[in-house]
């Protein structure tokens, strides 16, 4: 971008040039005072609340300042890595699965022909994107009931008796997942779709000649276009397994025993049930730690135009 | 039959079982919300019943769903205009100026996107109850901007980018202000998407249970708590809750068909184009 006033005397190219120096900062203040306001000062109040003793139940002494106490309490607190035990067994059981299930279903929709139905699909794949977490959990918790829910009568065709689904940890577990694998096997099945409608036709046409075998196809042709899809579904499906809570909240509230008690269900536990709310701000800040390393790992890997 | 009539028929199978699982658990849900106590609990589940809109009159003739509604799309209404007002200048700026730190910013607003919201819940509970703010509408509109005013920023400089640079420096040679060149040339021109931006921002608050779980009890409780706190009674009133959920997601379904082709980019921040 040039200066347009005439006769200006040449000066060394800047990009910003008929701009005023501050003008950004006038655009951008409005944004940045309310992410300060509501996203940094909360989380620095954290910060400080992390190294205090604070329990609500417990206000007689008032919420002095113990320095680590809270950060040792929680690396050593067998519960706590028992939750994230939990949620990263939840995540081993859903994301491959969703991965798999989500290629086959954008191998299908890149598919060429039956264009109806393919615009079809695509459109119900949106739905289970947009539908509200929390009722996805009431939707579960009616599913998978012993009595009456249709999960038993659909194993009943095959001859499967009843499993007493959220009364039981591995039952419990898997019925979390499967709900998970529903929601969110469309997000994966659009990016893969994205990625696959990079790969130009006439390439794709070429390697057809070539070869008749699909996985070749898959493996030599399509892949490539679909990694930098994988690396954001790995990268944000971790984040949002590390906030996961409504649906598990509502089905099970972490139970039976602590078997689904995943790490955002747990610190809120810790927080709001037990009021020791300096311990579950400790926790918090690892949490959100987690949560940085994965976002610079999403810009150095998948936003590569905006660095 | 030839083989690639055999292909067609699988191709088209393969479509319909998507469809199928992908509708099935809102389907049932829907359904389940015209059935009367005693078809919800037949066992096994009936799949052919005589329709009733019992469970309607019921849940709109308690105040907590109607009040969870109200308070819901007031919340979301609010904080959708809040995010628009503070996003899309932020979008132009981020859209047509190079400035130091530019990185950093995208990079604090992805971080936001990815957070835990019990990460801020905790400390935001104890703030709102000093200032005495628990169970208003104003801390929910506010909190909301954490999610919200990320996805406004990132589809808006998104949609800006597009604009052509030319209408601005025809713009500034007449003379316009730099603030009316982002009034009445990027706003007007780039309206889908911030159309598209304000479903995802109202989507997202509209859905959202646990900061309103957590900052709410009565008064400002939104429809998605409304709908939980059915579960904790000794009985489960099962139809109220599928026709809750039903009144919950009927809207967010309509909203999110409208956005269907942009919804990998909201969710993704734009990994994918």
């Amino acid at each position: 971008m040039t200066n347009p006033s005439k006769g200006a005397p040449p000066r060394p190219a800047r990009r910003n040039l008929a701009y005023g120096r501050w003008t950004p900062a006038f655009f951008l203040a409005p944004a940045i005072v309310a992410l300060l306001a509501v996203g940094l000062y909360p989380t620095i109040f954290a910060v400080v609340t992390s190294f205090r003793r604070y329990n609500i139940t417990r206000t007689r002494d008032g919420f002095p300042f113990i320095g680590f106490d809270n950060y040792v309490a929680v690396l050593t607190d067998p519960s706590f890595w028992g939750a994230l035990g939990v949620t990263a067994r939840f995540f081993f059981a859903v994301v491959p699965a969703q991965i798999v299930l989500g290629l086959l279903i954008a191998l299908l929709l890149h598919r060429p022909g039956l264009d109806f139905m393919r615009a079809l699909t695509r459109i119900s794949l949106v739905i289970p994107l947009a539908t509200t977490y929390a009722v996805v959990g009431l939707i579960g918790r009616l599913v998978f009931n012993r009595e009456f829910g249709v999960a038993n009568q659909f194993l009943s065709w095959f001859g499967i008796g009843p499993v007493s689904w959220l009364a039981d940890p591995l039952g419990a577990f898997a019925a979390i997942a499967l709900m998970d694998i529903w929601q969110w096997t469309p997000f994966v099945t659009l990016i893969l779709l994205a990625g696959l409608s990079m790969v130009p036709p006439e390439i794709e046409e070429a390697a057809r000649l070539e070869t008749r075998s699909k996985l070749a196809l898959l493996r030599h042709v399509q892949l490539p276009y679909l990694l930098p899809g994988l690396t954001a579904i790995l990268i944000l499906r971790s984040a949002d397994i590390l906030k996961l809570f409504d649906v598990p909240f509502i089905m099970t509230r972490g139970g039976p025993g602590a078997s689904t008690e995943l790490v955002s269900i747990y610190i809120q536990r810790i927080g709001f049930r037990v009021f020791d709310i300096g311990l579950a701000s400790a926790q918090a800040i690892l949490l959100l730690i987690m949560t940085i390393l994965l976002s610079r790992l999403y810009i150095r890997l998948v936003y590569r135009e905006i660095e | 039959m030839t083989s690639r009539t055999t292909g067609r028929i699988a191709h088209f199978l393969g479509l319909v079982l998507v469809t199928a699982c992908a509708l099935f658990p809102v389907y049932w849900m829907f359904s389940s919300s015209f059935k009367n106590q005693v078809d919800l609990l037949a066992a096994p589940p009936v799949w052919t019943f005589t329709p009733t809109l019992q469970n309607y009159v019921d849940v709109f003739a308690d105040p907590k769903t109607l009040n969870g509604t109200i308070n819901s799309f007031i919340v979301a209404s609010a904080t959708t205009v809040l995010a628009l007002l503070f996003g899309t200048p932020a979008a132009y700026a981020l859209a047509r100026f190079e400035f130091r730190g530019k990185a950093d910013l995208w990079f604090w607003f992805i971080t936001n996107r990815m957070i835990s919201p019990i990460v801020l819940a905790l400390p935001v509970y104890l703030l709102a109850q000093q200032a005495r703010l628990l169970d208003t509408h104003i801390v929910l509109v506010l909190i909301y901007l954490t999610f919200n005013l990320p996805i406004v920023v990132w589809i808006c400089t998104d949609q800006f980018r597009s604009i052509p640079p030319e209408l601005e420096q025809a713009a500034r040679l007449e003379g316009a202000s730099q603030f009316r060149i982002f009034w009445q040339l990027y706003l007007p021109l780039g309206a889908p998407g911030v159309a598209v931006s304000a479903i995802f921002s109202f989507i997202f608050s509209w859905n959202e249970l646990l900061y309103a779980l957590v900052l709410t009890r009565r008064a400002a409780q939104t429809a998605p708590v409304a709908a939980t706190s059915y579960m904790s009674g000794y009985e489960v009133p099962w139809g109220k809750i599928m026709a809750t959920g039903s009144v919950i997601v009927l809207p967010v379904i309509v909203f999110s068909i409208i956005v269907s082709r942009h919804m990998v980019r909201g969710l993704t921040m734009g990994a994918t184009k």
